[in-house]
């Protein structure tokens, strides 16, 4: 257990994902995505596959990929989150990903992770339905058997990527059923007969999101049936700790941000960064940004080692918390600190503000995270007693 | 210089207990076979009662100790400010006279820094030394000095020079408690505790070789001081540790223990006690309360983080990487959770959090949390000045523009009460 350090090897991995992205993909890369018609930069996407192999960097080589673990996966995540990189990583290289490689057979392992390792296709997990909720429990779309044949209906929404995906990854349910037991994964194609996908409109857009429509699609499914509670547990665990770095890499640029920007405007015939109003927000805001990249390389470790399930819940609650918290009260501080201009659109802290704001919600809220890190550190605690 | 491997320092010390570790000894003579060996603190340089190891070498030797249930160095209090101060700024003869008697635990220590009319502007203080042959005379006040009512020495800081600027015009002493010259008047806290004093110098006497430093240099000094407070966070973690055992070292170290120990006994309560929030939930009934349980996730959570901060910056030391902001800001982190963990502690009590003492949660703890954390943002610089000082060190934010510091200390504006 490498205990919250980070090897030299992983340094200079940092140091070179950091440096690809801000030459290659600053900000102005996401603002242009954002509005561009596929909604991300195609030739910048293949390049994170084909050339640099950041796609797949937690998959197995077996599969195409790196062969590296969550730990690494954080890097990628956080460096990405300093530019508010624009494109399908985290729905694809991060939620479908992780639903393969935790739900899928070794037959659909072999046929769909390279080609998402590679960047060739565009994978996304449809759990969530309207109002919400990313947990087995929740879903309503049901799978039908008929004919050796699955077919599904209902309603997923919140999607990631749902417009450009080619590959989705489908929560569905017995039909009549209840509870989580007998939710079980499917994979469909973008184009079958009978999905429609709805672009919705985002705060952020540089997240895209979809609803879709299933009317009787045609399915194949992963792994087992009504296995997809467990699996869909560890995907968002992992998931939650992603996001959590994403998060953290998004504060930090914040922070770096406001600090500039203290120290260049005058204002009284002083620069502002010597009030104590502005000092001491820049100070809570590093004290807040700190805590939290404590507990995204926490629970990336504690990922990275296959911790326990419940261990890893735990951490990943932490890190999908506190990252929510800092990065969105960074992204408040830093407008504050740029007065009107950190109003305008020019500026480029609303984009990391609506960022924050889309992750805080993304996943679960800090509330649902806080709850349920109470539970698991008072369920250990009274079972050592 | 190159350093032994852990394996080999994990025999030494293994060979070392085994000849030397004897619980029948007396308290004082086993840590002056400590001192002797330089044992109890091998992270100390070796030509100063240390072995010049590395913290994560010192953490081996730790381990092996506890591992034998021998009892270290007295370690509590102010007394390793002290130390710190004495190894980077006293003379030889100061570090010899001095440094062996703080790790026995024959001497005790307070720091004499704050005043009536300074506090965190410690540079404005006003206490006054003036040198009268090979004797500095000294006069003045000095306040919230905890530990003062059982010290033998003080690290004081006073004013030698009043026509230069503030911070050139301090030097830095080691004061004998013990003489006529010295009152020390206890002062009760609003938690009901007495562990700080106020401290009157009227004519005392420093003898000339116990100026720490250079006479007008005493800034310099307190800085080292103040540096090892702010990373300790709290001087006094380690007062109150029940040690088990059988034999004369461990009776007298309960002895020891309870004697000074009694006015510290609230100091864990001060950072919050979060260890006991979920039993206190527990018990009152509240753990399902879901505003509770919000308020409760805050504190654990804040407190999960910011043992993995000082983790990480640990392994960054460890691994030879340079320290990274992650290394100053536990003392700021340590108010945040303590507060955090009161507001939980008096949501899980309920209606019990207007109790005090034996009736109310916890055996009274719960109470004095809630009465005690106000300290830990005051204590050892305040929270404010924490900031300050990370927005000015760490993030590089301009120093506010000050009329005080470039001008000589006679005439820089100063508290009505302050002479
Ligand atoms: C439990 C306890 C133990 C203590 N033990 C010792 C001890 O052993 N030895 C010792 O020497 N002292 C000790 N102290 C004193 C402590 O160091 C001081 O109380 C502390 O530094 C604050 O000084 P002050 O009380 O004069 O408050 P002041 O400095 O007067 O501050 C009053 C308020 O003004 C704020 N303020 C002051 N300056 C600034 C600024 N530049 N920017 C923004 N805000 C500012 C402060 O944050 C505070 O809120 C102890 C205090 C406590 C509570």
């Amino acid at each position: 257990m490498s205990q919250l350090g980070f090897s030299d090897e992983q340094r200079q991995f940092r140091d070179f994902v950091a440096r690809f992205f801000r030459e290659q993909s600053p900000v102005t890369r996401a603002r242009e995505s954002m509005s561009s018609e596929a909604g991300y930069d195609p030739e910048l996407w293949r390049r994170l596959g084909g050339e640099l192999g950041l796609t797949g960097v937690h998959v197995p080589e077996a599969y195409g990929g790196q062969g590296f673990g969550a730990v690494e996966l954080g890097i990628v995540l956080e460096e990405m989150g300093r530019v508010v990189y624009c494109g399908p990583y985290f729905g694809s290289a991060v939620l479908a990903t992780y639903a393969l490689l935790e739900g899928a057979t070794a037959a659909q392992q072999e046929r769909w992770l390279p080609p998402l390792a590679a960047a060739d296709i565009i994978g996304s997990l449809a759990l969530a339905e309207p109002g919400g909720g990313w947990e087995a429990g929740i879903v309503q779309a049901s799978a039908r058997k008929s004919a050796g044949r699955w077919r599904l209906e209902g309603t997923k929404s919140y999607v990631l990527d749902g417009r450009t995906a080619d590959l989705f990854i489908i929560a569905a349910r017995e039909p009549g059923s209840a509870g989580p037991q007998a939710v079980s994964l499917f994979a469909v194609q973008a184009g079958a007969p009978g999905l429609e996908v709805e672009p919705l409109q985002t705060v952020d857009a540089t997240r895209p999101l979809s609803r879709l429509r299933l009317s009787g699609v045609d399915a194949e499914l992963l792994g087992e049936p009504g296995a997809a509670e467990p699996v869909l547990r560890r995907v968002l665990d992992r998931a939650a700790v992603a996001l959590a770095s994403e998060m953290v890499g998004g504060a930090q640029a914040l922070l770096d941000s406001a600090v500039s920007y203290a120290k260049l405007r005058v204002q009284f015939g002083r620069l502002i960064g010597s009030f104590q109003a502005i000092k001491h927000k820049c100070a809570d805001m590093l004290l807040a940004v700190e805590l939290a990249k404590s507990a995204a390389y926490g629970a990336a470790e504690a990922a990275a080692r296959e911790a326990s399930v419940d261990e890893l819940r735990e951490a990943a609650a932490l890190a999908k918390a506190l990252g929510a918290e800092a990065f969105l009260q960074a992204a408040a501080d830093t407008i504050q600190i740029h007065g009107g201009s950190g109003f305008t659109w020019e500026n480029d802290t609303h984009l990391y503000f609506k960022r924050a704001r889309g992750s805080e919600v993304l996943l679960g809220t800090p509330a649902a995270f806080r709850d349920r890190f109470v539970e698991y550190v008072s369920a250990r605690e009274v079972a050592h007693e | 210089m190159n350093e032994p491997a852990a394996e080999q320092v994990r025999e030494e010390v293994r060979a070392w207990l085994a000849e030397h570790w004897d619980p029948d000894l007396s308290l004082t003579e086993w840590r002056r076979r400590l001192v002797s060996s330089g044992w109890g603190c091998p992270t100390w340089p070796a030509e100063w009662f240390g072995k010049g190891f590395s913290e994560a070498l010192g953490e081996v030797v730790q381990a092996e100790f506890r591992r034998a249930g021998a009892v270290g160095v007295a370690s509590s209090g102010v007394r390793m400010l002290a130390a710190a101060t004495l190894l980077e700024h006293g003379s030889e003869a100061q570090k010899a006279a001095l440094l062996p008697r703080i790790l026995t635990g024959e001497d005790t220590w307070c720091q004499l820094f704050s005043e009536p009319g300074s506090g965190s502007d410690l540079a404005g203080l006003t206490t006054r030394a003036q040198l009268d042959g090979d004797t500095w005379i000294v006069n003045g006040q000095k306040v919230w000095t905890t530990s003062a009512h059982h010290a033998q020495y003080g690290m004081l800081l006073a004013r030698t020079d009043w026509d230069v600027p503030k911070h050139r015009g301090l030097s830095f002493f080691v004061l004998e408690i013990e003489q006529p010259g010295v009152e020390v008047r206890p002062l009760r806290q609003m938690n009901g505790h007495a562990s700080f004093n106020e401290v009157f110098m009227t004519d005392a006497r420093v003898p000339r070789d116990m100026l720490v430093g250079k006479q007008g240099g005493g800034w310099q000094v307190a800085l080292t001081t103040l540096a090892h407070e702010r990373r300790q966070a709290d001087g006094m973690r380690n007062w109150g540790r029940a040690e088990r055992g059988e034999g004369r070292v461990y009776r007298e170290l309960r002895e020891e223990q309870a004697r000074v120990m009694e006015p510290y006994k609230w100091y864990p309560q001060r950072a919050g006690r979060v260890d006991l929030i979920l039993p206190v939930a527990r018990t009152s009934g509240r753990l399902a309360d879901p505003v509770v349980r919000q308020e409760i996730g805050r504190a654990l959570m804040l407190e999960r983080a910011s043992q993995w901060t000082a983790r990480r910056a640990r392994a960054a030391r460890e691994l030879g990487q340079p320290p990274g902001p992650e290394g100053s800001l536990g003392k700021l982190a340590a108010s945040v959770v303590a507060r955090a963990a009161a507001r939980a502690h008096a949501a899980a009590a309920g209606p019990d959090a207007l109790l005090a003492g034996p009736d109310a949660p916890a055996e009274g703890m719960v109470a004095e949390v809630l009465l005690s954390v106000p300290a830990i943002s005051i204590a050892g610089g305040t929270d404010q000045i924490q900031r300050n000082i990370i927005a000015e060190r760490v993030l590089g934010l301009p120093k506010e523009p000050r009329d005080d510091v470039d001008v000589p200390f006679r005439d820089v504006r100063r508290n009505p009460s302050s002479v």
